[in-house]
């Protein structure tokens, strides 16, 4: 493995190094001038700016029309639309978890230089994550981002949920990433290489119905399944996420499940395209089963973070339709729907912030009763995000979902069946998404229903709710965005 | 197809937004602004919509006043509106309706005005654009856009007992059939992409291409047209698919009540007439005794639902179960007659039904009750309130000399032509329609006032005369001279007339039935 070894090499994974350098820097000032307020929340702002900054700056010669891939570190890290697409995703959820967090940290007693770091650190492992060319490569960033993000879970420190979530997520992290090496195991003793775009050359010369090849991919299918939390590999997500602190909530359920999809399709369209139709067959499986487990459990939730867990979950079950249908157009759909699927999502999470106050959790649905009286502008913005999550226009969530469906319908009847049961699906989540509606416009405030007066909260709801409208509105560029960036994945 | 250059349809569609976006910067006690300004924005939006039976061409079958510009251009999603016969009195309906529906929450409206006054404009917005859009993805975000005011009409200013319920049903209803709809919509998409080459919404486009279609239920075209029967019919509502319509009626609003009667259920049977029937034609004849039936069991079913109710707007929510089935009748005889009549019969129910729900809100917000047993006498205290509520009342029935007469004529006539039973069956409906109508007029109208204090009631002021005497006009207008509105939607309706008429030797088979042919074409509709 070890290649020529090129300093201008690098310079390609220098968003990486910007993020680390100062989240390093981060954490130095907090240990020099802890009293400073606001200096560590602007690095780290700083920081993911300059990060994007250096990803669209590596992106645009590959938007030119002789635009090609880059390829560095011998194909270890890759810098290609794909990974430019996701890591704009990571950035973007970043900031907006950011802007949530800047007063809500201090609220529930979470130290702030080293959140901030932690989440910078787990950031970089996302984006080490859609660069990866190499299983290993790939590997050591699920791991970079999944070990902050057990940290970032039991954060409030004297809480027994946040503990339990940590714990929790520890636990169950590490055997998934454990049940991934196994398939990674697997494929290297069939192929010889951890290289991705040589175990899809390796696999294509081999005999297709090895079992040792198929049990690879179980392993692989069972291991990401969990980072995704698909159903059955969903148990932790409820716990995890009510226990762990919003803002880290809101980072779980976008920025990471965004990189588990990331991971999910290098590995599987990277590595074993040529065992698709097996493949497929699971997913198929596991797409119905995470929709409809989600949403209708879902239903029964009187807790918001514990309701947006379960509805994260049946969004993922979207999601898989557009990689069960594995055409270019479902895989394109699949990376508008994480865009879409992030701004919504972390809207949501930023009202369940916006109501956290120190006397109130905030993390009922009942929490919500009369909001539209007190504060019509932010009912109106959460109103947004729910229809959108519902998929209703025209917001963005319709968008992502009717790009969804078409790529599905376009691949024949089995397709449809499984559009069939997203229909029924979309009905079922309307009823959960608008019981929050129907408290807030609908249900008189208990008592006096005091909101967070956060600025920069305020900025990530505004940004939110704009990005929910524009790609649901004109969703046109973003669309064609997704299309260019699925590199020929794809059938 | 050459109109004005101006966009007059966005215009009328997107001015009731654009008020809505006004509305949000005034303070929430400017309580007399807002409603000014709500009643302005849809009086203008009603006044230049009139501009359009004005300039239109009624020898034209063709779409007019189109506008169509690129919107997602990788998807062939276009932003395409258009109004031909069959839609242009429909969209003169839902902005009649409207400032109506403004003025008849004047005083019934106290709570949360400025919220009631956005979700009715942007209600407007939606009925509009249903109407006039003529690209699928457009028609479908309209379609659906509608319904969340609608949810918040119901949820928020209903009648509290029930108000949740009824919203959600009615969300839940509507919306799983619209997202059958979508996977319907994508089918025919990707069909006609691959048939013609060009993957495109426009509906006028897809209309061109040729559906696989085989007596077979499974063939890919009637598949289709199931998916957006299943919309459309929850919508209309027909007969299985009506159990959300006497909640949402009931519960709702006054004004929520007559948009939802007055125009939103007019999206349905418009969506059968423009989509299903022009574009599905096979199927369309091949489920002809389907629906047929329904309508039937609708007509007769609903009409005696209302005899036994206690509950006046209860009632009047069965009896649009029970005329939206002649509407869906005289569909779907398929003939000149039936689809005229039945396109009429969609504006005489808006009109006469929307009224009725006025009638039922003015006196429900006097004596606070919509129980029958509560009023009658009330000829005696409130004479105008009287006079006026006969006059719909026999428009409902359909007296001669009135709107309802014409269009029910016309469907019975159409229904005649196919099938002398089914006339005879719509006719039974007719009979039990006058019954309760009559009954519901004699018990709450004759006899002794049954309250002491209803004696103290006052009569129709100013106001509230006024949200009810443009409909009576109109009433009498179609009644005694409804050329104008049959001349202008009839090159469109024989448009469509003439496809299901080519469609007729596919279904039925030419007099002597070629064997082989029938062979043939039965193996070439597979369902994907």
């Amino acid at each position: 493995m070890i290649g020529t070894y090129n300093t201008a090499d690098v310079l390609h994974a220098l968003p990486e190094v910007f993020l680390a350098v100062t989240a390093i820097l981060v954490l130095i000032l907090s240990f020099s001038t802890p009293k400073r307020r606001g200096w560590m929340e602007t690095l780290s702002v700083i920081a993911v700016v300059g990060a994007a900054t250096l990803v669209i700056r590596d992106a645009i010669p590959l938007f030119r029309p002789d635009g090609s891939p880059v390829s560095v570190f011998s194909g270890m890290y890759l810098v290609d639309k794909f990974a430019v697409f996701f890591k704009m995703i990571f950035l973007l959820a970043t900031l907006l978890v950011i802007l949530m967090a800047v007063d809500y940290l201090p609220l529930v007693g979470i130290p702030v230089g080293e959140f901030y770091a932690i989440l910078l650190f787990s950031t970089m492992g996302m984006m080490f994550i859609a660069s990866g060319g190499n299983l290993l490569s790939l590997y050591l960033g699920l791991e970079t981002m999944s070990i902050s993000l057990y940290i970032l879970c039991g954060f409030i420190k004297r809480d027994r949920k946040s503990n339990e979530a940590a714990l929790k997520y520890l636990l169950m992290g590490a055997f998934s990433s454990g049940v991934i090496l196994y398939g990674i195991a697997l494929l290297y003793g069939l192929t010889g290489t951890l290289g991705i775009k040589e175990i899809a050359v390796a696999v294509a010369s081999r005999d297709l119905s090895n079992p040792a090849l198929l049990l690879a991919m179980v392993m692989l299918t069972a291991g990401f399944g969990f980072k995704i939390a698909a159903v059955p590999f969903h148990m932790y997500v409820p716990d995890v996420y009510e226990g762990a602190p919003t803002a880290v909530t809101a980072f779980l359920a976008v920025a990471s499940e965004a990189a588990g999809v990331a991971a999910l399709l290098r590995v599987f369209l990277g590595a074993i395209p040529h065992i698709q139709v097996n493949w497929t067959i699971l997913f198929w499986i596991l797409s119905a089963l995470t929709m409809t487990i989600g949403n209708v459990v879902a239903m029964s939730q009187d807790n918001i973070k514990r309701m947006l867990a379960y509805s994260s979950i049946a969004h993922i079950g979207y999601v898989l339709i557009g990689f069960v249908a594995g055409t270019k157009m479902g895989i394109s759909a699949v990376l508008l729907y994480v865009l879409v699927y992030a701004f919504m999502t972390a809207g949501a999470f930023a009202m369940v912030i916006l109501l956290r106050t120190e006397t109130v959790a905030g993390d009922l649905i009942d929490d919500f009763a009369g909001l539209s009286r007190v504060n019509p502008p932010a009912a109106f913005a959460m109103l947004i995000f729910l229809l959108s999550l519902t998929g209703i226009p025209p917001t963005a969530g319709f968008v992502g979902k009717f790009y969804l469906f078409s790529a599905a319908v376009d691949t024949g009847s089995w397709g449809i069946v499984l559009v069939l049961i997203a229909v029924i699906n979309t009905a079922i989540s309307l009823f959960y998404y608008m019981r929050v509606a129907m408290v807030m416009y609908m249900h008189e405030a208990p008592a006096a229903l005091t909101l967070s007066s956060s600025r920069p909260l305020y900025v990530s709801l505004a940004f939110a709710v704009l990005g929910t409208l524009v790609i649901g509105v004109y969703p046109g560029p973003f669309l064609e965005l997704a299309q260019a960036s699925i590199l020929g994945l794809g059938r | 197809m050459s109109g004005p250059t101006f966009p007059l349809l966005s215009l009328v569609t997107f001015l009731p937004l654009v008020g809505a976006i006004l509305l949000l910067f005034l303070r929430r006690e400017q309580e007399k602004l807002v409603r000014m300004l709500s009643l302005v924005v849809t009086g203008v939006t009603f006044i230049i919509t009139l501009v359009l039976p004005l300039s239109f061409d009624f020898r034209s079958g063709e779409m007019q006043f189109v506008e169509k510009v690129p919107w997602i251009p990788t998807m062939g999603v276009t932003y395409f509106m258009g109004m031909d016969g069959i839609s242009l009195w429909l969209v003169c309906l839902t902005a009649l309706l409207s400032p109506i529906a403004v003025l008849c929450s004047w005083e019934a409206i106290t709570d949360r005005i400025k919220e009631y006054h956005i979700f009715l404009l942007l209600l407007h917005t939606g009925m509009m654009g249903v109407f006039l859009a003529l690209d699928f993805f457009l028609f479908y975000v309209f379609w659906e856009v509608v319904l969340v005011p609608m949810y918040f009409l119901i949820g928020i200013w209903g009648h509290p007992a029930r108000r949740l319920y009824a919203a959600i049903k009615f969300f839940l209803y509507t919306l799983f059939g619209s997202v059958v709809m979508l996977v319907g919509i994508l089918a025919v998409y990707f069909h006609a992409g691959k048939v013609a080459g060009k993957y495109t919404f426009d509906v006028l486009e897809l209309m061109k291409v040729s559906y696989p279609w085989s007596s077979s239920l499974w063939s890919f075209q009637n598949l289709v047209w199931l998916a957006f029967f299943l919309s459309f019919a929850i919508k209309v509502p027909m007969f299985p698919f009506h159990t959300w319509l006497p909640d949402a009626h009931t519960e709702a609003p006054t004004a929520g009540s007559v948009i939802l009667a007055g125009v939103l259920l007019k999206m349905g049977s418009y969506g059968f007439v423009r989509f299903s029937l022009p574009m599905f034609p096979e199927a369309t004849r091949y489920f002809v005794p389907f629906m047929v039936t329904l309508s039937i069991i609708a007509i007769i079913y609903g009409a005696m639902v209302c005899l036994v109710q206690q509950d006046m707007k209860r009632l009047i929510a069965f009896s649009s179960v029970s005329h939206m089935g002649f509407v869906m009748l005289g569909m779907f005889a398929l003939n000149m007659q039936g689809l005229q009549g039945s396109i009429l019969q969609m504006v005489n129910h808006g009109l006469s039904t929307g009224a009725l729900f006025l009638i039922v809100g003015l006196i429900y917000d006097r004596i606070h009750s919509r129980m029958i047993a509560d009023m009658g006498g009330l000829s005696s205290v409130m004479p105008l309130y009287a006079t006026l509520f006969a006059i719909t009342m026999f428009s409902s029935i359909g007296l001669p000399g009135l709107n309802g007469f014409i269009g029910e004529l016309l469907i019975l006539v159409g229904a005649f032509n196919v099938d002398w039973r089914w006339a005879a069956f719509a006719v039974s409906g007719i009979v039990l329609g006058a019954a309760y109508m009559l009954w519901l007029f004699q018990r709450t109208m004759f006899g002794t006032v049954v309250h002491e204090h209803n004696r103290g009631l006052s009569d129709l002021n100013f106001r509230e005369a006024m949200t009810l005497i443009p409909l009576v006009i109109l009433f009498f207008w179609i009644g005694v001279y409804p050329v104008p509105f049959l001349r202008a939607m009839e090159p469109s309706v024989a448009k469509v007339v003439a496809r299901l008429e080519a469609a007729r030797k596919v279904v039925e088979g030419p007099a002597p039935l070629p064997v082989p042919e029938r062979v043939a074409r039965s193996s070439r509709g597979d369902p994907r």
